[in-house]
């Protein structure tokens, strides 16, 4: 693999993360994470039709019209979306009907869009997919790892496997209860953000404004 | 020959050189983008299609027998289903009915089809139901040609959601043998402890009906004191998630009640099964 298809496909784990520094597709990292199964199909789903949005827009890219673009990018978003649901209730039923309404809202998720308009129309399709699939795996990065916390805090398991045996079974632990709500997710991706822009100061934006040292006198 | 399919083909394609956002481009461009996505949907629609149904049945299937306490993780589906014999009541009456077909039959579309179902009265309508299909399943357990349990089809409304499940009674009309929802939509870790099995557990053996024949079941608030009057009645509320008990509590009014299977069950406790 050259250099540059590594730096596309490795650049949005960490240093450009969708999540982490673009901010995008938050709200379903809210409402999957509370257990890593259904944190994990998301991920899959999602780096599926991300991947192959991007190939399909980029394969026709230059024969959009600009004023159609982002129906174009839409329809064949929602195509995959909607096939991506179809398998999961073929095949993966308990976990399809766990992730109920939220496959569906993949059409909504900013990162698809994002990737498609920024980056799909504007490169061939062999780099488009694996921007597709670096994406994806930036956004699954952050599912599991929000995913871990709050199951594990939250109901004491992994994966459904017992992990911390909890006080209603017996055990010593006492589960957070707000880990099982969607605002928790919110405080670990907030604290995450955090921690990878205290790593990468780079990352960091510029203050949108200053507040201004006044002295005393002009104060009065 | 060869030089006229160039050409004809040359003309297919001839649109792609048309400038980019020319009407006729634009057109042409989403007509074909639509096509190839409808393609594409309907193909992968149809295909899956056999596939998903079979899910949902054996889904359905797994839920009654786990709450009538048939089903370990493993065990074959069908072959555990082959003991439960479906039959449909005509819940006005509690008599069976064999006007449609009870393996096919479908409550939850039954309680939308203006033909099948009835409107609930407001003042009765403890569930927050608002309609009922006229024919309810009753699933019979036969063990050895004796029918032992009844599961019937059970849904109300609790906090956010609308709780799908089954109530499992054994063949007196009057002792639960469990409870169990296989769809629901409520808090996880609060009301969503409905799926508890430790919870589920608690309905064992508990007696529906009280001495003047009214349903007397119910989720109280806390845990049930033990030792008190009426206690074979009386269950665990669910901690934080007081909503969602009171549903569960309604439901089971409503669908234990006249309105519901009372009718039936009735007949069963005078002459048996």
């Amino acid at each position: 693999m050259s250099n540059e298809s590594k730096e596309i496909l490795l650049d949005p784990l960490i240093d450009n993360n969708p999540i982490g520094l673009q901010v995008l597709g938050i709200c379903s990292a809210l409402a999957v994470t509370t257990n890593l199964g259904t944190a994990l199909v998301m991920s899959l789903a999602l780096t599926a039709v991300t991947a192959f949005s991007n190939l399909s827009i980029s394969m026709i890219r230059n024969h959009v019209p600009s004023s159609i673009r982002i129906i174009v990018q839409m329809t064949i978003i929602a195509s995959l979306v909607i096939v991506v649901d179809q398998v999961l209730k073929a095949y993966v039923y308990d976990l399809s009907k766990q992730l109920s309404v939220f496959v569906g809202l993949i059409i909504t998720n900013c990162i698809v869009m994002g990737r498609a308009e920024a980056f799909a129309m504007k490169n061939p399709p062999g780099v488009s997919f694996l921007d597709g699939i670096g994406n994806g795996l930036g956004y699954s990065i952050v599912l599991i790892f929000v995913g871990v916390f709050r199951e594990l805090l939250g109901s004491g398991k992994l994966f459904g496997i017992e992990i911390l045996t909890t006080v209603t079974e017996g055990g010593w632990y006492m589960p957070n209860g707000l880990m099982l709500l969607p605002p928790s997710a919110f405080f670990i991706i907030g604290l995450m953000i955090w921690g990878i822009r205290q790593m990468r100061p780079a990352q960091v934006e510029e203050a949108d404004f200053k507040i201004k040292d006044v002295s005393g006198t002009e104060a009065i | 020959m060869p030089n006229e399919d160039k050409k004809q083909s040359a003309r297919v394609f001839n649109f792609l050189a048309l400038p980019n956002d020319s009407t006729a481009k634009t057109f042409i461009m989403a007509t074909l983008v639509c096509l190839v996505c409808a393609v594409f949907v309907s193909v992968s629609a149809v295909a899956l299609k056999p596939l998903q149904i079979l899910n949902k049945e054996l889904d359905k299937k797994k839920n009654i027998l786990q709450v009538a306490g048939l089903y370990q993780d493993g065990d074959d589906i069908e072959a555990a289903f082959s003991k439960i014999e479906i039959k449909l009541i005509d819940l006005a009456t509690g008599e069976y009915s064999t006007e449609l077909d009870a393996a096919s039959y479908d409550e939850i579309k039954a309680a939308k089809d203006p033909a099948l179902n009835v409107k609930i009265p407001k003042n009765k309508d403890f569930g927050s139901i608002r309609m009922r299909p006229k024919l309810m399943p009753v699933y019979q357990v036969k063990e050895g040609g004796v029918v032992t349990q009844l599961i019937l089809p059970v849904n109300g409304y609790g906090l956010w959601s609308t709780l799908y499940g089954f109530l499992a009674v054994e063949n007196d009309g009057q002792t639960i043998v469990g409870l169990s929802y296989y769809q629901h939509a409520e808090t996880p870790g609060l009301g969503g402890e409905v799926d508890n099995p430790k919870w589920k557990k608690i309905w064992v053996g508990k007696k529906i009906y009280g001495d003047n024949g009214d349903v007397a079941i119910k989720v109280v608030k806390g845990a049930v004191i033990p030792g008190v009057r009426g206690e074979e009645f009386q269950v665990d509320g669910l901690a934080g998630a007081t909503l969602t008990s009171r549903g569960v509590s309604n439901m089971l009014a409503y669908w234990m009640g006249a309105e519901g299977y009372q009718k039936y069950l009735n007949k069963i406790q005078a002459n048996g099964v």
